[in-house]
């Protein structure tokens, strides 16, 4: 593995991000997590195994596609799209749970939990458990599960059993409660597969580790097609799993600008939004210290976005580490403006993009247009917009487009 | 040796084994903090656990989560609660200490030297923080040590010997045995290997040793002392609390009376 400066220095640590802040009952899990990450990631079979379900059962690689007609109508740099959409069940997401179901295949568990906000990586667990035949179980906030309504029954069909979370805001962050509750109470014999770049020590590594690839691909494509390093690369954040694989292969190069777009929701002046970096303070949840969204007193505030994908009050630790050494530049995009990114995506390319996607590809479109048409852009798809289209149809006010 | 490991030994000198309720500051509004304290300690808690509500207790099972919610939407806070302990500490004895549980964030928010300095200025002997393992406690050992503040560790069912034998090293006050892998609440019965796992522990520890979560009955309050210099029960106490049924609470605290260790 490259070693870059935003590699671990302390164990487990990001500059001064990260760490294992958890109840003693989970710190051998994660000790043994590590250890058999660290095994099977010098384990060239464990790779060719990975490469083998990633290209026949995900369908990697997956295209760097020039985005020609958004780049006229955009008239700045040229805008090409990662197209994680493309991948088996429609998001990046599945990268790290097949990566996580070998390994916990390897661990000996043949059991799962796993959180969900989207569904995305709900879907994606509760399909890799199906291949390998793994039992699982869901955590998904109750205001998700109305969100997402088709994902939950994608779950239940591939054989995952879906809890509904009626706490707190019933969004993706009391789903992690519940799933880190249940895996505590099974730790023994579950393991338990974290969707994005968050958690203790191991988690955020591995999931970045997995979601690689995204870069690693990109980073070739485009030298390919450009004969160059692209000047920009765009990613929504949510954990920060997709984007942090986007960005990882391209932190070394400088030239390379690294923009990470958080959810602004109703606007970050109206409180009302999932942006950690731009609103939140350092703190500690969900076993690691990040940028967090609270109020003085330390209590976690609810985050808020039209896309379940981003709703969480916090940033994984390695992002906040690119932040404060200022390789990675953090900006947010509204509810709104991330509408019509969709839109601009759908009508140009005939591609609806996840509505989490949707925050990159507008952030993209504004960024584009201060640019030259001799430069260029590279945007994470992370995902497809199937999944949004009855939320995009409410917020367009219901009927005719 | 700090008062919290003072007032067990002692209590273990005189035949008991230490009772260490757990109450959920603020759950019933804020001025009931003062009646709980002294109810407890006239029925004779050996120490007393006070619990500050989060927004994510991760470590928590429903009873203890409710009344945390219960607890916050009177807008209870780490920083409302040290303040009513301080306004009552001259009635609170010196032999019954008094320990902090917290997740860790509020005390980040806090400052960590604001709050070591309010936890002297409250009259608190102790702090249990349940997200912060041996591998991260270096953040307060060494503040809470000057200022002579019990850093109680916690050990699971999970951690080896070694783990074990590092972690005793490091507890002072006492060791916070967890008896289920899992979170706090109300259970049935305990795992037959949890004898074997406390006598073990305590054959090891420099510190009393106390067990906790799930000891919800006086007849698990006896049986856990048997290998352990007592319990720590928090889900039924913070239940009777909450139901009214301080009956229940004297009964348990009962059980831990005359009882010797087992002999090994
Ligand atoms: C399509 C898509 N993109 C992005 C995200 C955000 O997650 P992350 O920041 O971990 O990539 C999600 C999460 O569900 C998603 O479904």
């Amino acid at each position: 593995m490259v070693q870059t400066r935003s590699s671990v220095k302390q164990k487990g640590r990001y500059g001064k991000f990260g760490g294992q802040y958890v109840p003693e009952t989970l710190m051998t899990a994660l000790i043994e997590l590590e250890a058999a990450y660290e095994e099977a990631s010098q384990d060239p079979q464990f790779a060719e195994q990975l490469e083998y379900y990633l290209q026949d059962f995900v369908g990697r690689e997956t295209p760097l596609y020039f985005a020609e007609r958004l780049t006229e109508k955009i008239g700045g740099a040229k805008i090409y799209l990662k197209r994680e959409d493309l991948n088996h069940t429609g998001a990046h997401k599945i990268n790290n749970s097949i990566g996580q179901a070998l390994l916990a295949i390897r661990m000996g568990k043949r059991k799962i939990v796993a959180e969900t906000g989207a569904g995305q990586h709900g879907v994606a667990t509760a399909t890799a458990c199906a291949l390998f035949g793994l039992d699982c179980i869901i955590f998904m906030g109750k205001e998700d599960v109305r969100r997402q309504e088709l994902n939950v029954f994608r779950m239940e069909l591939l054989g995952a059993k879906v809890v509904s979370v009626e706490k707190g805001s019933g969004t993706l962050k009391d789903a992690v409660n519940d799933a880190l509750r249940y895996w505590v109470t099974h730790v023994e014999d579950t393991h338990y597969i974290l969707g994005s770049a968050l958690g203790p020590h191991p988690f955020p590594r591995i999931v970045r580790d997995f979601q690689r690839v995204i870069g690693v691909e990109t980073r070739r494509q485009i030298l390919e097609k450009e004969g160059r390093l692209p000047d920009g690369v765009v990613a929504c954040i949510g954990g920060g799993s997709n984007a942090i694989g986007m960005f990882h292969p391209f932190v070394e190069d400088e030239k390379v600008a690294l923009y990470g777009v958080e959810a602004a929701g109703n606007g970050i002046e109206t409180g009302l939004h999932a942006a950690a970096i731009a609103g939140g303070k350092e703190g500690v949840l969900h076993g690691a210290y990040m940028y967090i969204l609270q109020d003085d007193d330390g209590f976690i505030q609810e985050a808020h976005s039209i896309s379940a994908g981003l709703d969480y009050p916090a940033v994984g630790p390695e992002h906040c580490y690119l932040h404060e050494i200022g390789r990675a530049i953090y900006t947010s995009v509204t509810d709104a403006e991330a509408l019509a990114g969709l839109r601009l995506l759908t009508e140009t390319e005939g591609i609806i993009p996840a509505l989490e996607s949707a925050h990159a590809i507008q952030y993209a479109a504004e960024l584009a247009k201060q640019m030259r048409a001799d430069e260029v852009i590279v945007v994470c798809l992370s995902g497809r917009g199937d999944k949004d289209v009855q939320t995009v149809r409410d917020a367009l006010g219901g009927g005719a487009v | 040796m700090n008062q919290v490991e003072k007032s067990i030994r002692s209590c273990i000198e005189r035949g008991d084994k230490a009772f260490v309720p757990y109450i959920m500051a603020g759950d019933g509004g804020l001025d009931t903090l003062r009646d709980k304290v002294l109810f407890l300690q006239e029925k004779g808690a050996t120490a007393i656990e006070i619990g500050i509500p989060f927004s994510d207790p991760v470590a928590d099972g429903e009873t203890i989560q409710q009344a945390g919610e219960r607890a916050l939407a009177e807008g209870v806070t780490l920083r409302s609660v040290l303040g009513k302990l301080q306004s009552f500490k001259e009635e609170v004895k010196p032999e019954m200490p008094l320990l902090i549980m917290s997740y860790l964030n509020p005390i980040l928010a806090y400052g960590v030297d604001g709050f070591v300095q309010s936890l002297r200025d409250s009259g608190i002997s102790g702090l249990i923080i349940p997200d912060l393992p041996l591998e991260e406690s270096g953040l307060l050992q060494e503040t809470l040590a000057a200022n002579h503040i019990a850093f109680i560790q916690l050990v699971s069912l999970t951690s080896d010997q070694q783990r074990m034998a590092a972690i005793t090293g490091q507890s002072s006050g006492f060791i916070y045995a967890v008896t289920v892998n899992g979170i706090t609440g109300v259970r049935q019965g305990f795992d037959k290997a949890l004898a074997l796992h406390l006598t073990r522990l305590k054959s090891i520890s420099p510190v009393p040793v106390l067990a906790g979560f799930g000891i919800s009955t006086p007849a698990h309050v006896e049986e856990l002392s048997t290998y352990t210099d007592g319990v720590i029960v928090g889900s039924a106490i913070v239940e009777a609390f909450h139901t009214g049924d301080t009956h229940k609470i004297s009964r348990l605290i009962e059980a831990s009376k005359g009882k010797e260790t087992a002999d090994h």
